[in-house]
């Protein structure tokens, strides 16, 4: 299926006074799909993500959303909606007359919008609550059913998983993969990789203003390089021994306390198949193999620079 | 694929959005209880009480008339009520979306900052609206209840019948709208340019403190015109007759333009914004530059204005105006107290009251405001050689009001009391409240003053006191 562009952003340039804020930023996102947007703090990702919700206009560079140029802010075409900074609501109304305040705001006075997106998100039940006394996670979910009900072409959100709990951040998945399926794009930044592998078929990384790595996510996961792992075996210094003498595997030096036991080593993952080998050959049992980051968590961290661990021969575990 | 661009939220849908989140803030909702209902409590409850709140204008006509009540609220809300209200409310409209961080919400939202200020400033506009009206309807129902309907004395003295004195309260209400739309101005001012900080909040407020102080002191008429709290006083001139309207004029039009231009650079501070930086929370130096200098050059140019198209000049406070407001009130309430007292009624004109005054000693010039004028004013009665006389301290305060405190003789204004056929009376003529014409020419013919003997002081034999009283009828003993 041939999917439409929906975001096509080139050589974007945004400064706040002498802080640049975004630099030279190309994105293309296309209908149906759910776009991550990741970085550290200070990357420029609500930047980015306001530039899309018409909230503030471009230095430089050219921005076209849903085929229509966007020139000066608040110009974004019908069919935007979402969020930046949090969902933005009013405390001292119910979730209700918030969402059928803005029901009424963007001229959609049918009511039973707003009965659909409440139910959307799981907060029917607390619809006439004032939204004074909700969790962090269901103002997020409202916010999210704010931003439904246009029926959006396009969805930004910034961190929409947010002080959820696992069933909440459940419940919104949901709701953004059926809305990807059904044609929308959806835009979101999260600081949490595991969101972004659950949620999202592609993602730019911004670090200072700039895209460091912009593509699907399993060719973001090989930008990890090699990985460092935990190893825990039954007998941690016949392991040692054994890990020292395999090629191309590096071991870093061990730490006291409750991790003493524990052994971590750094190499491609053939020489990782060869290690496994060896300890069961020589009768040690290993009881957890596993990455010390996840490889899309390494691959960030190498990108943005943001891990800043000490190599091998520095010691410590991350 | 192309889309429409999205067009911005109707008006009247942003309008009764921010209404609605006004509304529904548990400050406001408190504010309109107290609002409709404390004015009343308070009028009633004062109405009946033996001590009157005589140092407020009109407070010692409140066991009178109904409609002295409202105007009593009316002067406390002028020095304080207003201004904190429209603290409140358009001190913190636009402050509330940078607090709860709702601005790039409503902005998608409603896709115009232009629309975003007019339907904020218009929902906070109702709402001071609707407090403004509250304490003017529960002030005047209190009064009315407790009261009741019957002729309100102004402040030169002479009654305003039941339907005058409502439509004349009513109008004063009104009048005091336009400097509440100019502290309400700089509110909105205020909030957009303080953000989250409370001193946003508190602009009106401390604006009206501050020229508070101005106005306690002898400042030059032409300045006092304008500052834009002047209206908040210039009201009182609706109550004597002929009505003082060229400093209710002067203040109602100072004060709008003052609302004009406050809104007009909060506006343009709004527009100007960048929502997308997250380190915008307002700055002093903003305040500074883009409302506190605008704003004293608007009172600068206005004092320019006003002192060169208006004959204002000096405190606005001369004797001789000063003896001719003292004599008509006399005069006024002379005829008051003889129909207490059951005497024939004689009209004004037949009384042919003067005035003398003298402020201070011989060394301080016959002007300007001060509790140190001393007063003797004269009457004829009809078909009596000898002229009556009594005597009077006065407390004239820069805005022009003063209170005449009766000193004797004491059938006449020595006591606060008079003895009626029905029982005591509280005395009219004891003491009062009266309003100088600031931009009123000096009188000429009414009163003599350059002609006038200074009047004696205490304790000169020279005073005619009760020798030279030949009052009509004497006020009947039990």
């Amino acid at each position: 299926m041939q999917r439409s562009p929906v975001v096509r952003a080139r050589g974007i340039t945004k400064s706040f006074g002498d802080v640049v804020a975004l630099d030279g930023v190309d994105l293309d996102v296309a209908s149906g799909q759910v776009h991550g947007l990741v970085g550290p703090n200070g990357a420029g990702k609500t930047t980015l993500l306001g530039l899309l919700l018409g909230l503030a206009v471009a230095d430089g560079g050219s921005l076209e959303i849903l085929g229509t140029p966007v020139g000066r802010a608040l110009a974004v075409p019908d069919g935007v909606a979402g969020f930046v900074d949090g969902p933005g609501l009013y405390p001292s109304l119910t979730a209700r007359q918030n969402l059928t305040a803005l029901a009424s705001l963007r001229g959609n006075a049918d009511g039973g919008a707003v009965e659909r997106a409440l139910e959307q998100v799981g907060l029917t039940d607390v619809a006439d609550d004032r939204i004074r006394g909700f969790s962090l996670g269901m103002r997020q979910r409202l916010g999210l059913a704010a931003a439904l009900l246009t029926t959006p072409r396009l969805l930004v959100l910034d961190e929409p998983a947010n002080g959820l709990d696992p069933a909440g951040k459940r419940h919104v998945h949901r709701v953004i993969t059926e809305l990807a399926a059904n044609g929308t794009a959806v835009v979101l930044s999260s600081h949490r990789m595991d969101d972004l592998a659950a949620l999202c078929s592609e993602v730019t990384v911004l670090a200072t203003g700039r895209v460091v790595f912009s593509g699907p996510l399993s060719k973001l996961a090989a930008e990890s390089g090699e990985l460092d792992y935990r190893l825990l075996t039954s007998d941690p210094a016949a392991a040692h021994q054994v890990a020292e003498g395999v090629t191309g595997l590096g071991v870093l030096p061990g730490r006291d306390g409750p991790d003493a036991d524990v052994l971590v080593v750094r190499g491609p993952v053939p020489a990782l198949d060869e290690l496994v080998v060896r300890l069961v050959g020589d009768g040690v049992a290993i009881r957890e193999l596993a990455p010390v980051v996840t490889p899309l968590e390494a691959a960030f961290l190498a990108l943005t620079g943001a891990g800043g661990g000490p190599g091998p021969t520095e010691g410590g575990t991350r | 694929m192309t889309a429409t661009q999205a067009r911005p939220a109707p008006m009247t849908r942003g309008y009764r959005f921010e209404l609605v989140k006004l509304l529904s803030q548990w400050r406001v909702r408190l504010l309109l209880l107290v609002c409709w209902i404390a004015p009343a409590a308070f009028v009633a409850a004062v109405s009946q009480q033996s001590m009157l709140p005589t140092d407020t204008v009109f407070g010692r006509w409140m066991h009178a008339t109904g409609w002295s009540g409202s105007l009593v609220v009316l002067d406390f809300a002028c020095s304080w009520a207003l201004p904190l209200l429209t603290s409140l409310v358009a001190g913190d409209v636009f402050a509330a979306e940078d607090r709860l961080g709702t601005w790039r919400h409503l902005l998608v939202a409603v896709r115009s900052q232009r629309r975003i200020f007019v339907a904020k400033s218009l929902a906070s506009l109702t709402v001071i609206l609707l407090l403004v009206a509250g304490l003017a309807a529960s002030g005047i129902a209190g009064g009315l209840l407790a009261v009741g309907n019957e002729p309100l004395v102004g402040l030169d003295g002479h009654l305003l019948a039941p339907a005058d004195a409502a439509g004349t309260v009513l109008l004063a209400w009104a009048c005091v709208l336009a400097p509440t739309l100019a502290f309400a101005a700089v509110g909105l001012l205020g909030s957009v340019a303080l953000g989250r900080s409370p001193m946003g909040l508190l602009m009106p407020a401390l604006l009206a403190l501050v020229l508070q102080l101005a106005q306690l002191l002898p400042l030059p008429v032409a300045v006092q015109l304008a500052l834009p709290s002047h209206a908040f006083l210039a009201w009182r001139g609706l109550f004597t007759s002929p009505a003082q309207t060229g400093p209710l004029l002067i203040g109602l039009v100072v004060s709008l333009v003052w609302a004009v231009v406050a809104a007009a650079l909060a506006y343009r501070l709004f527009l100007r914004r960048d929502f997308t930086d997250l380190a915008y929370d307002g700055s002093g130096r903003r305040v500074l530059v883009t409302g506190v200098v605008p704003l004293a050059g608007l009172v600068a140019l206005t004092f320019a204005v006003v002192a060169a198209v208006t004959p204002a000049h000096g405190s606005g406070i001369e004797r001789a105006k000063l003896q001719d407001s003292l004599a008509t009130v006399y005069a006024h309430l002379y005829r008051l107290q003889a129909r207490e007292l059951g005497r024939p009624d004689v009209t004004e004109a037949r009384l042919k009251t003067t005035a003398s005054c003298d402020k201070g000693s011989v060394r301080v010039a016959d002007e300007g405001p001060g509790n140190d004028w001393r007063c003797v004013v004269s009457w004829h009665l009809p078909g009596v050689d000898s002229v009556g006389s009594a005597i009077y301290q006065l407390d004239v305060t820069a805005d022009g009001r003063y209170v005449a405190d009766g000193d004797g003789p004491k059938e006449v204004n020595g006591y606060f009391q008079v003895r009626t056929p029905t029982g005591d009376a509280p005395n009219p003529l004891w003491q009062f409240d009266g309003d100088v014409d600031l931009l009123a020419d000096t009188p000429e013919g009414t009163v003599h003053a350059s002609h006038a003997s200074a009047p004696a002081r205490p304790g000169n034999p020279s005073w005619a006191s009760s020798r030279t009283y030949r009052p009509q009828n004497p006020p009947p003993r039990g």
